[in-house]
């Protein structure tokens, strides 16, 4: 057993969060909050010639063919540097679904266009209901002659007005049974018919409405199985959870250690006010937080990076990581004083970035239900 | 980075467990919570260490068997699962085993490792005093110098326990030094004349706790060890050793395993509590918390493994885990709702009582051992590196 990670990860820990240091520092992440865009196309090419965008995909595609746990790490420190821009959504949402359930020409279509920074992908999932339950899947994908036509509104699509394509989630039956009769398309953003509007979110991260007004898709772009596609967006959502508990921890190490070094420095009663008891009581705590979340966190990538069941795991580490990162970000602000709460301070990108985070890909009660589930407490649970 | 356990870890794990269940099935124990404090069997423990169980991280050369301190958390955890009565040998295997190879001469590891790892020498800890308790560097009792004894005088309290034949204690052998610089680590015999054992009662109505009197006990120099005046350094370590086990997280895992089993199974107003949300939520939460403290004492003793001694580490551990352990009583009895008063002797309680013991009980995790407080401080002051006040 060892909970260390290998010097390769750590280089590619050092090397990634001097880069973005340096790339991608907070005058850029603020100026991407109020950019059209909301990411800097010189910095997505650097990344992609680092070969960022291809790590965990394989060689023949034009990928680096390393771990998921490898990519775990890149993303905790681009949580740490809220590094702005659709990197999660294209890799995340897109390249590693296409991977796993993709067509040989599928893949050969898509993945070499994502390793070199070419194309931007995103899902397009949630709906009105805002839940992330099959029953919650109404966007229809009605068939015709060859095609699919797809009819309904999404929302809260990470990047989809930029994206070149989207993982359409949309309904092709299941009259009976919700988890039945849903597939998945691959969608052309240019395709007739598409239109996104950018949301005023509280973390300004691009989340998009997206109108499917009679957009027709070719069968050939069904990723995996018409009406079967249900399992793989669990998969997807769940691998999803997990990244963004890498992103998570990434920004709130950020921000413990910002803290305890605003208590060093900060002098009041003469003395710095890290010298107070309570503050550090309040730093004890936060510290406790975020290193339950590095435990959960790695337990989950670990184990998602080596192929095993992880449902369990994923869903408890992104329970931790909503509830932990309530109380630090607000001890955060309380030791900050006044000073944290005004928008010259950085505290403030952590803040809105923990909220979004918090909700997206399973809240506390997805996630919890579904750890209720794993503990076997109703006969009901205790299905396959 | 690898979370896997060795086929020889699955293997020891699923020994232990085929090995608690006969020994249940025979009716040797009853589940119960505490069990590495409260609960005392010597037929278990001797069985316990004719496995091979107890002392497994020492050497061979004393009769151990030069294991990892994972292993050594495989077997507690199991142990602890299981409320199996493992107190007698508890503190020898978790901390004294480690202190003697660590100061004590050749010839001590050679007296106390073999009865260790035999199952024959349990230890009572003698730290705390009336006046010394978070404070403990402030502690009284003396041990002065006399040819080739010490002569020891005063008391300790909090000292867990009965039945034990040793005490480790630590004593001022430099009165005029200052505070922590004068303070020297002992094993004494508990059967020496001049010491006296009292137990306390405590509000979960156990009798672990005790009050020891030390008049004018005259004592062998052998019984010292490592070096004189040393004693607060030799011992900052065996601290965190204390701080690491898993017993602070699963001390009550047999109420986590009852309630569970007890809402898989009960009605309220006809309809299963399983489906109840409110119970599913405050359940899962429980899941939640308890994976974070079970992740923590396996990062702890992997340090171990790794010749770290975890220190604000073993703080944070600690703390969160004994938390833990509080809420789970609290929520039990919440889920209980009325029955949840029962106490063990009520043959209406059904879950054997053991939500209300452990509410009592858990009133002490957050102390014992070092309280969260202090736990903050190290965790505040030599984990994060802020200054001291």
């Amino acid at each position: 057993m060892d909970c260390n990670l290998s010097e390769e990860q750590e280089m590619l820990k050092t090397m990634a969060r001097d880069f973005l240091s340096e790339k991608s520092p907070k005058t850029l992440v603020a100026e991407m909050e109020e950019d059209e865009k909301g990411y800097p196309p010189q910095l997505w090419r650097e990344m992609a010639e680092l070969g960022w965008m291809g790590l965990v995909l394989p060689e023949e595609y034009g990928g680096s063919d390393m771990s998921f746990l490898d990519l775990s790490v890149l993303l905790e420190e681009m949580g740490r540097a809220c590094l702005p821009g659709p990197f999660l959504p294209t890799v995340v949402l897109g390249g590693l679904p296409i991977l796993d359930i993709g067509s040989e020409e599928q893949k050969q279509e898509y993945l070499p266009k994502i390793a070199s920074g070419e194309a931007i992908f995103t899902l397009a999932l949630t709906e009105s209901s805002a839940k992330y339950a099959a029953a919650s899947i109404a966007v229809k994908a009605t068939a015709d002659d060859g095609a699919f036509i797809i009819d309904g509104i999404k929302l809260f699509v990470p990047d989809a007005h930029i994206a070149d394509y989207l993982l359409c989630v949309a309904r092709t039956g299941g009259q009976e049974k919700a988890e039945d009769g849903i597939t998945i398309f691959v969608v052309d953003a240019k395709s007739p018919g598409i239109s996104s509007a950018v949301l005023k979110t509280i973390a300004k991260d691009k989340l998009c409405e997206v109108v499917f007004n009679g957009v027709r898709v070719p069968e050939e772009n069904i990723l995996g199985q018409l009406h079967n596609g249900w399992s793989g967006v669990q998969k997807i959502v769940e691998r999803a959870a997990v990244a963004k508990c890498c992103e998570m921890l990434g920004g709130l190490r950020q921000v413990l250690e910002m803290t305890v070094d605003y208590a060093k420095e900060r002098v009041q009663f003469d003395r710095p006010i890290g010298s107070f008891q309570i503050i550090q009581h309040h730093c004890a705590d936060m510290a406790t937080d975020v290193e339950g979340l590095w435990a959960t966190t790695y337990q989950a990538a670990w184990r998602m990076s080596e192929g095993l069941p992880c449902t369990e795991e994923a869903a408890i580490a992104k329970a931790w990581a909503g509830s932990a990162s309530e109380r630090v970000i607000t001890l955060a602000h309380q030791i900050h004083g006044a000073i944290g709460f005004t928008m010259d301070h950085d505290l403030h990108f952590y803040t809105m970035r923990g909220k979004a985070a918090a909700v997206s890909f399973g809240d506390a009660a997805f996630c919890q239900e579904i750890v209720a589930q794993e503990m076997r407490l109703s006969s009901a649970d205790h299905g396959p | 980075m690898d979370f896997r356990f060795t086929e020889e870890q699955e293997g020891l794990r699923q020994e232990v467990r085929g090995f608690l269940e006969e020994e249940i099935r025979r009716g040797t124990f009853e589940p119960k919570c505490d069990v590495w404090m409260t609960g005392h069997s010597l037929e278990l423990t001797r069985k316990i260490a004719e496995r091979g169980w107890i002392g497994m991280i020492c050497p061979k050369e004393y009769g151990g068997q030069g294991r990892s301190w994972v292993d050594r958390l495989i077997v507690t955890e199991e142990m602890l699962r299981y409320g199996a009565p493992t107190a007698l040998h508890w503190f020898g295997d978790r901390q004294v085993g480690r202190c003697l190879l660590a100061y004590g001469d050749e010839e001590q590891k050679r007296e106390f490792l073999p009865k260790i790892i035999k199952g024959e020498a349990f230890f009572a800890l003698g730290m705390s005093e009336p006046e010394a308790g978070s404070d403990l560097a402030s502690l009284k009792t003396r041990a002065i110098e006399d040819g080739d004894d010490y002569i020891i005088d005063g008391q300790k309290v909090w000292t867990t326990g009965q039945l034990r034949n040793y005490i480790y204690l630590l004593a001022r052998t430099d009165p005029e030094a200052v505070k922590h610089r004068g303070i020297s680590e002992f094993i004494i015999d508990l059967s020496t004349p001049g010491v006296t054992m009292h137990p306390i009662m405590t509000i979960a109505g156990e009798e672990e706790f005790n009050e020891v009197f030390f008049d004018n006990v005259r004592v062998s120099k052998k019984c010292l060890i490592g070096e004189k005046n040393r004693g607060w350094y030799q011992i900052a370590s065996q601290l965190d050793y204390e701080r690491t086990g898993i017993e602070r997280l699963m001390g009550n895992y047999p109420l986590f395993e009852a309630l569970i089993q007890f809402v898989r199974e009960a009605k309220r107003n006809g309809k299963p509590l399983s489906e109840d949300i409110i119970v599913r939520d405050k359940l899962a939460q429980l899941r939640i918390e308890f994976e974070v403290g079970r992740l923590f004492a396996y990062w702890t003793t992997m340090m171990l493994d790794e010749g770290r001694v975890p220190n604000w580490e073993a703080a944070m551990s600690k703390a969160y885990s004994t938390t833990f352990q509080k809420r789970l009583a609290s929520v039990a009895m919440e889920i209980m709702g009325l029955y949840g008063q029962l106490m063990t002797e009520s043959r209406l309680s059904p879950i054997r009582g053991l939500a209300s013991h452990s509410y009592l009980a858990s009133r002490s995790y957050s102390l014992q051992g070092g309280t969260t407080e202090i736990m903050k401080n190290i965790i505040a002051q030599r984990g994060l590196g802020l200054p001291k006040g």
